[in-house]
């Protein structure tokens, strides 16, 4: 759980040359050792060789690709403007993205709210560390299987003849079959938020167990309430765990493509499945300019997220 | 692309015994039926069959395998992936299973030789429908949607160009597998006898009808429903004009805002678990996911309907690079592919082989009876994965072969305005 833990405490420059230090202490083997700027260059290169090559190259790809023309069987060179005009002068595009933002919106309220009150629950009630360990796997269990077997298991779950219906018809609470469980906005977001929750527990998890307890002491002590103490020591101070958790949510959400596919029964469709239907098409050059404009969109709405928090000086306190 | 996504659910082990049948086959040099090629030249000969899962069978491979002498290898992809590799990766495939609205993609990209029609044996086996445009009683068959004589003759060897219709000595490919598409209905749960493809939007199967999430064929099927209501008449459903277009995408937001619609599918398996639920009771569908319902005791009835049946078929293709002795190789394996053994594996999945006459000595005759004459099965009758799919006494729904497809209304099709139906088909589905 203590991913965001790491950078804090061994972010030293010299990592590398940690090691040897431990070893011998003496000066003998300073010789040997890598210049700074050397280790720097190691330690950041294997992620910006992965982020250079699966995302930087496949993401100017696109930015290329989306300008060009296209016709049933091929796409041709040029620098058109008509596959961006197309997509934003289409209502169904809007309509998506209001749609995806509403999901995002209510998904993100009820993770951090659940997400929240789990993890305070976890790291201030428990005071056994075995007993926590044990619940945070309870929590990750969900995860050992994949999201679309996650994804599915509510459809009979939640169906017109499933499990849920007929328990509510059997406790007489409904005499008729809720159609609105399956295939609907309803279904999308408990399927979020089954999914989802984890993300917001971990990182804030994370921040709350590095909150000293005696502050929490101090405020009792200096006459604040419970509400007090919630609003004025343990929200801010877990900020950097609510914007990372918010971040992780919002952008599953918004890249969303099988869950409300699925889930909706085809009914609202996500940006994703809208790309696809014009891959489907072979349209690629549409295709990509749809997905620039959602990675523009998420890059936007992370960015003032994280101007809302400066996750990154959070961190390396 | 067409009717196909079959869960070949035994795909691990077959591809796992197919292996071991390579093996076997080549070791023996066992060479039977077809001895036209010295067998000492073609044990080496690997052909890549690459097409739809509903076709591209591992099974089929092995069997051609034994047969022939020489290795068939099943690539088994889906929709834009499959026409993208034929697009893209000719050079890695030796022939195709090719839509005809693929065939569409595919004519003057240079990836097909065309087949002179003196290679191929079967073709006066091969049902008129494809060659003639015709049915076997010389009617002419309706001409919606791209039909199999807009694709199929090719002008001169390469391939390049097809002809009006006008028959030439060279195909663009083989006419293999071919069916119509229809409504499938819950009987059990509909209540009222189905007769119209009106009736997929009609009130009382308000929240409970679904259809297909596919802009190419699922505008088709809208337009045979709304075409039946009254509510549009199409010059041609399988390739429609703006105006058409606008019109039909607009009926169907109004139909979908009553909430008429349960789901809209984009895959076999979800068009099987809805039907299976209940969660809808009529649906557009194909044959296998009927099949694959009706297999779990569930009754479910591919409905035929009086406007008729939305069409599609296959052709086995040539890639440009082959030649030589891997040239003759297919062209053995063209006359095995049709000479019956594949013909009766995909029809107990519901679909019909081109060649149907080639088909019978590898069906049980009660089989062949079901199937292809729409007779009551004698004996109980078996899905190709071998499980009871219709008990003895039971008829196949929609009647023999040419009950069938002599009512295609129209053929699947890629229109000439794609770009806007895939646009305005975005709209209906987020609307």
């Amino acid at each position: 759980m203590n991913v965001w833990h790491k950078p804090a405490s061994d972010g030293a420059p010299a990592a590398g040359g940690a090691t040897s230090m431990v070893r011998r202490p003496a000066s003998k083997r300073r010789s040997t050792r890598l210049p700074p700027w050397l280790v720097s260059w190691f330690q950041v290169g294997p992620l910006a060789l992965i982020l250079t090559v699966l995302f930087a190259l496949p993401t100017t790809l696109f930015l290329v690709v989306s300008f060009y023309d296209y016709d049933r069987v091929g796409i041709y060179p040029a620098f058109l403007l008509d596959n961006y005009r197309e997509l934003l002068t289409t209502p169904a595009t809007w309509r998506v993205y209001v749609s995806s933002l509403r999901f995002a919106l209510i998904v993100w309220a009820i993770t951090l709210f659940l997400g929240f009150n789990v993890a305070y629950f976890l790291i201030f009630h428990i005071r056994n560390s075995i007993t926590r360990t044990i619940f945070f796997l309870l929590c990750a269990i969900p995860f050992w299987t994949s999201g679309i077997i996650r994804t599915i298991a509510w459809i009979p779950f939640l169906g017109r003849n499933g499990a849920f219906n007929q328990i509510l018809m059997a406790l007489g609470v409904t005499s008729h079959p809720l159609d609105f469980l399956l295939f609907s906005d309803f279904a999308v977001i408990v399927t979020y938020v089954h999914l989802f929750t984890l993300l917001m527990i971990g990182p804030i998890a994370n921040s709350l167990s590095k909150i000293d307890p005696a502050l929490l002491e101090a405020a009792r002590d200096a006459g604040a309430s419970r509400w007090h103490t919630m609003t004025n020591v343990v929200i801010p101070l877990s900020k950097t765990g609510i914007t990372l958790g918010s971040i992780l949510v919002f952008t599953q959400v918004m890249g969303d493509y099988f869950v409300v596919r699925q889930m909706s029964g085809g009914q609202s469709a996500s940006i994703v499945s809208m790309l696809s239907t014009e891959i489907q098409a072979m349209q690629y050059p549409p295709a990509s300019a749809n997905a620039m404009v959602l990675v523009i969109f998420v890059a936007i709405l992370v960015g003032v997220m994280m101007k809302v928090v400066d996750v990154r000086k959070e961190l390396v306190k | 692309m067409t009717s196909g996504t079959i869960k070949p659910r035994s795909k691990g082990i077959s591809r796992r015994a197919f292996l071991a049948g390579t093996g076997t086959a080549i070791g023996s040099g066992a060479i039977t039926g077809f001895p036209t090629i010295w067998a000492q030249n073609i044990k080496d000969v690997v052909l890549h069959h690459a097409g739809p899962p509903v076709t591209a069978i591992p099974a089929i491979a092995e069997q051609a395998t034994k047969d022939l002498g020489f290795t068939v290898q099943m690539q088994a992809s889906e929709n834009a992936d499959l026409l993208n590799r034929f697009l893209s990766q000719s050079s890695a495939i030796d022939c195709a299973d090719i839509s005809l609205v693929y065939m569409r993609y595919l004519i003057g990209r240079n990836v097909l030789q065309a087949i002179p029609l003196s290679k191929f044996k079967y073709w006066d086996q091969t049902i008129p429908l494809f060659t003639k445009g015709e049915y076997p009683d010389g009617r002419k068959a309706p001409q919606q949607g791209i039909t199999p004589t807009m694709i199929l003759y090719a002008t001169d060897a390469s391939g390049q160009k097809v002809t009006d219709g006008t028959p030439t000595d060279f195909v663009t490919g083989i006419p293999t597998v071919t069916n119509g598409d229809t409504l499938g209905i819950r009987p059990d749960l509909v209540s009222r006898p189905i007769t119209s493809w009106a009736d997929v939007l009609d009130p009382a199967f308000k929240g409970k009808a679904a259809i297909q999430d596919n802009p190419t064929i699922g505008i088709i099927d809208v337009a045979m429903a709304l075409e039946a209501r009254g509510d549009i008449t199409y010059g041609n459903k399988g390739n429609m004009t703006k105006e058409e277009i606008d019109k039909t995408v607009k009926t169907m937001m109004d139909i979908k805002q009553s909430g008429q619609f349960r789901s809209f599918w984009t895959s076999f398996d979800q068009s099987v678990n809805l039907m299976a639920s209940g969660e809808v009771v009529i649906q557009s569908m194909w044959s296998p996911a009927v099949a694959a319902v009706r297999s779990r005791g569930i009754p479910c009835t591919f409905q035929p309907l009086k406007e008729g049946y939305r069409g599609w078929g296959y052709t086995l293709g040539a890639m440009k690079h082959l030649d030589g002795l891997k040239l003759d190789c297919f062209y053995e394996y063209m006359n095995w592919y049709t000479s019956g053994f594949e013909g009766s594996f995909i029809a107990r999945q519901g679909y019909y082989s081109a060649q149907p006459e080639n088909v019978r000595k590898y069906l049980t005759p009660a089989e062949y009876a079901y199937w292809f004459e729409g007779k009551p099965a004698e004996t109980d009758i078996l899905s190709p994965f071998g499980k009871i799919m219709e008990k003895a006494g039971k008829s196949r729904d929609g009647g023999s072969l040419w009950e069938r497809l002599g009512n295609i209304a129209v053929w699947n099709s890629v229109m000439d305005e794609d770009r806007y139906v895939t646009r305005r088909w975005n709209e209906f589905i987020t609307s």
